[in-house]
């Protein structure tokens, strides 16, 4: 289904939840909402789904307005953060429920539920209870449920929050395939980044509200368009006064101008390892920290503290150990503006005499 | 589209219809009797209810409900705590008789008080040897009041107690804390709003109380005649506005009550 | 200490509430077999406990609807402000803190002979006080917290996720009330019937003052107690009480049974 929506805003009370949002999705994509809790990501879903109104702003499914019809007529299916399993019926009644509804001949049903239950991987728990069910079944089976009645649109709400972090990971890679398979047009909300540039083709960065950036999750990591998202995605450190560093003495045309750098902007090591060792300024390891994967290193350059990773393939560092610290970009940022910046230092400074 | 009216229409319709039952039920009729009792003006409002026999009457029944109110805080709380922390045979019996009270028609509990305490009776004939008189006296009236409101503050404290957590009272022991202070200063302040609040809905149930004290009291005017009573005296001998000043008087007072269970309860929610 | 609490426990209620029950099934049987069934055969006792059936079948079925309804409406109602909510919220406990008599006397007040609401009924020949209508209506009043107290916690509990998924799942709020609401509730509202034939049985004070307490018309069981005892006919008092009693009793554990029902829901 092609959804567009249009100046959507929403109050609740003196709380404006949701602020003049407008998006476009393409029939089939995985949407992933992202942004910090009470950001107003749950509201957007919740009026898409019809189960709140906007407070003003269109919502336009298939280029017919939909604002004024209930849930029950808009084609959606509904995935709760909670499941909000029919904690009373079975398996197999919360699967058919919505057949049930529609009143479809009892064989139909049968066939249909039977056909999600084996899709979904629940089979033989036809008539279990939810409350005898683990988390990850359940959450299978509120998605069977909201796939039964064939809708055209599937909303997500965190979908993930409530199961382990160890089967959570399982469950993202299956649904992604699943979601592909059927080629339903789905949206998730989420709190975690990872979740969503896992999952997602396409991300809409929610904050306060707001809609900051709508892009593919590459392009939101590679081009950030306000501070809000740069610093969102990913992890970084704020520089003040970023001129302080090498290659960016730039900055001074900027006054007020404040740098974020991530840890994978920042190389370290010895000097000899450097391509262009004039680039590279002179650090002190402060801090080791062990990260099941990596080293995070916490490295000071004068006053300043940078944080970066470093790989456990290359010689163990002590803290206190001098190191050459090159960093290849930062993302500047003031009160109306934001870009990036590379290293003026990085491209050979006088490449006529080589 | 057609659906869609039908259902709004059919909501519509149930909405006024709830809406109109509760305000014609309940909202009405107490601000009607307000109305009534002031409908002459200030002047026989006030003398209506500066008849000695009224004024005397209201006196009577929040005394004797203050004595029957401290009765039941002592025993509902010390049954409270025998059945939510003590194991022994009869208990779960015991816990279900504790709603007796009000499952019991309170006429039938007045006449039962009756029967037991009459003049005719064992322990009635015992007392009376002693020179004590039970029925068509107070300390009939309080028994009854007694019975009536008995479950209110055993049911109030049972699921503070149940919640209280052991380990509150075993961090108390460990740091040496005896078993009365511990009782004191851990235990009791935690029961201490369900006491609060089952003993002040005892007290307006006592207050309002009708059917098991009309049957003991005697209803002598002036001595033994508790405020119901003589609304239902004055209503019988065709002087509603004399009963309306007298419910006015007695309702205000349960409304305050009301009213401060009500904050006791929010403000523990709250906490 | 312990054994002392529990004798005492024990003591408080035998002689508060096991003594006074025996002593009603004694005295009922004070003069044998046929004093118990001549109290109950009188004229006055049928009718009366014929009125009472009446009046318990009536008010237990209006109160069921109504306070199944406003709680619904209490809890779950988008049109309604939060500040209104909360009024008649408050509103609801009213009738608790009300005298069952006063509760009569609003009654009379408002649509006794001498009121216009009361004149304008009896013009079209409907008597409302003295009359059943009234009884009901005193009745009503009384047992009208009952439902909604029992039924409005067990809807804030189970929360609307559930219906608001049978929404999304296409079902309206006909077939989402009884296919996902009411398997929910179903014990609540049970207790809450039971507590509100227990209280309508009993109901003494403002009947006595709506009814008039007419022999053979508008005398209810728990009013014939009292003229009986007015009228030192112990006895025929004890036969009746005594029905009353046993059901109470039985409702008693009907609602021990439905509350172990509505803690395992």
């Amino acid at each position: 289904m092609h959804i567009e929506v249009n100046g959507l805003n929403k109050q609740f009370g003196d709380f404006q939840a949701v602020r003049d949002v407008s998006f476009e999705i393409e029939r089939g994509h995985l949407i992933g909402l992202l942004g910090p809790s009470g950001g107003g990501k749950t509201s957007i879903l919740r009026m898409l789904a019809g189960l709140e109104a906007p407070t003003s702003g269109d919502i336009i499914f298939h280029g017919k307005r939909v604002n004024d019809l209930p849930p029950q007529e808009r084609g959606i299916g509904f995935v709760f953060q909670n499941y909000a399993l029919f904690k009373h019926m079975t398996v197999y009644d919360n699967v058919a429920f919505g057949l049930k509804v529609k009143k479809q001949a009892k064989e139909q049903i049968r066939e249909r539920v039977m056909s999600l239950v084996e899709l979904t991987g629940l089979k033989g728990f036809e008539h279990r209870y939810p409350h005898q069910l683990s988390g990850g079944q359940r959450q299978r089976v509120a998605f069977a449920r909201a796939l039964a009645p064939e809708p055209q649109l599937l909303l997500l709400d965190e979908p993930f929050a409530a199961i382990d972090a160890k089967i959570r990971s399982e469950l993202r890679t299956w649904l992604k395939e699943m979601i592909e398979r059927l080629g339903i047009t789905s949206i998730f909300v989420t709190h975690d980044q990872d979740e969503a540039i896992e999952v997602a083709d396409e991300i809409m960065i929610i904050n306060k509200g707001r809609l900051e950036q709508k892009g593919s999750p590459w392009d939101i990591y590679k081009n950030p368009q306000t501070q809000f998202v740069a610093s969102f995605i990913g992890e970084s450190t704020i520089v003040e006064r970023v001129e302080r560093l090498k290659g960016f003495e730039n900055a001074t045309n900027w006054p007020g101008t404040q740098a974020l750098i991530r840890p994978e902007y920042i190389e370290i090591g010895k000097r000899s390892e450097f391509r262009l060792p004039s680039a590279t300024m002179q650090g002190k390891v402060k801090h080791l920290h062990f990260r099941g994967s990596e080293w995070m290193v916490e490295v000071m350059v004068d006053d300043i503290k940078l944080i970066t990773y470093r790989s456990l393939e290359k010689d163990v560092l002590q803290p206190g150990d001098e190191v050459s610290v090159l960093v290849h970009r930062a993302y500047l940022f003031n009160d109306n503006d934001s870009w990036v910046m590379e290293n003026t230092l990085k491209e050979d400074p006088m490449p006529i005499h080589i | 589209m057609n659906a869609i009216f039908r259902s709004r229409w059919w909501s519509f319709g149930f909405r006024t219809t709830i809406m109109l039952y509760f305000v014609l039920l309940i909202v009405l009729p107490i601000i009607g009797i307000y109305t009534q009792s002031f409908e002459l003006g200030w002047q026989p409002f006030w003398d209506s209810v500066s008849d000695p026999l009224a004024w005397r009457s209201v006196l009577l029944t929040i005394r004797l409900s203050v004595i029957a109110t401290v009765i039941n805080v002592l025993l509902g709380t010390m049954i409270g705590w025998v059945l939510i922390r003590y194991r022994f045979p009869g208990r779960r019996l015991l816990n279900s008789l504790v709603d007796l009270p009000f499952a019991l028609p309170t006429a039938v509990g007045g006449l039962m008080i009756l029967l037991l305490l009459g003049p005719n009776s064992f322990a009635g004939g015992l007392a009376e040897k002693f020179g004590i008189e039970i029925v068509f006296h107070e300390p009939a009236i309080v028994i009854a009041m007694v019975f009536v409101t008995f479950p209110f503050v055993i049911r109030a404290v049972q699921p503070l107690l149940e919640e209280l957590d052991k380990s509150e009272e075993e961090a108390s022991y460990t740091l040496g804390a005896s078993k009365s202070r511990t009782f004191f200063h851990v235990i009791f302040p935690s029961m201490l709003p369900g006491i609060l609040s089952g003993a002040m809905l005892a007290f307006s149930r006592a207050l309002a109380e009708f059917g098991a004290v009309v049957l003991v009291a005697g209803n002598i005017p002036g001595k033994t005649l508790i405020a119901s009573v003589y609304i239902f005296g004055e209503i019988e001998s065709d002087n509603p506005q004399g009963a309306a000043a007298v419910s006015v008087l007695l309702l205000t007072l349960s409304f305050i009550i009301l009213w401060a269970v009500n904050l006791v309860q929010t403000r523990r929610l709250g906490k | 200490m312990k054994k002392l609490w529990i004798t005492l426990t024990y003591l408080v209620f035998i002689l508060l509430l096991v003594v006074p029950i025996v002593k009603i099934f004694t005295g009922a049987w004070q003069e044998g077999w046929s004093g118990f069934i001549e109290a109950l055969s009188r004229k006055q006792s049928l009718h009366a406990l014929m009125m009472t059936g009446m009046i318990v079948v009536i008010v237990t079925a209006i109160n069921t609807i109504f306070g199944v309804m406003l709680a619904l409406y209490l809890v779950r109602a988008t049109w309604l402000g939060r500040r209104l909510k909360q009024l008649l919220n408050s509103v609801v406990d009213l009738p608790f803190a009300v005298s069952p008599v006063i509760g009569g006397l609003m009654i009379v007040l408002m649509l006794g002979p001498s009121s216009i609401m009361g004149a304008f009924f009896e013009d079209i020949g409907f008597k409302v006080v003295y009359a059943l209508p009234g009884m009901v209506l005193a009745t009503l009043f009384v047992t009208f917290p009952l439902m909604v107290r029992e039924v409005m916690p067990l809807l804030q509990e189970i929360g609307s996720q559930q219906e608001e998924a049978a929404s999304t799942l296409g079902a309206y709020s006909w077939y989402t009330f009884w296919h996902v609401t009411w398997p929910s509730i179903r014990w609540g509202v049970i207790y809450g019937i039971v507590l509100t034939v227990a209280r309508s049985l009993g109901e003494f004070g403002a009947v006595l003052v709506v009814s008039g307490n007419i022999m053979n018309k508008t005398q209810t069981a728990t009013t014939l107690v009292y003229q009986d005892v007015e009228n030192f006919n112990v006895t025929a008092a004890n036969g009746v009480a005594l029905v009353l009693a046993a059901f109470s009793v039985g409702l008693l554990l009907i609602m021990e049974w439905a509350k172990k029902r509505k803690e395992v829901h």
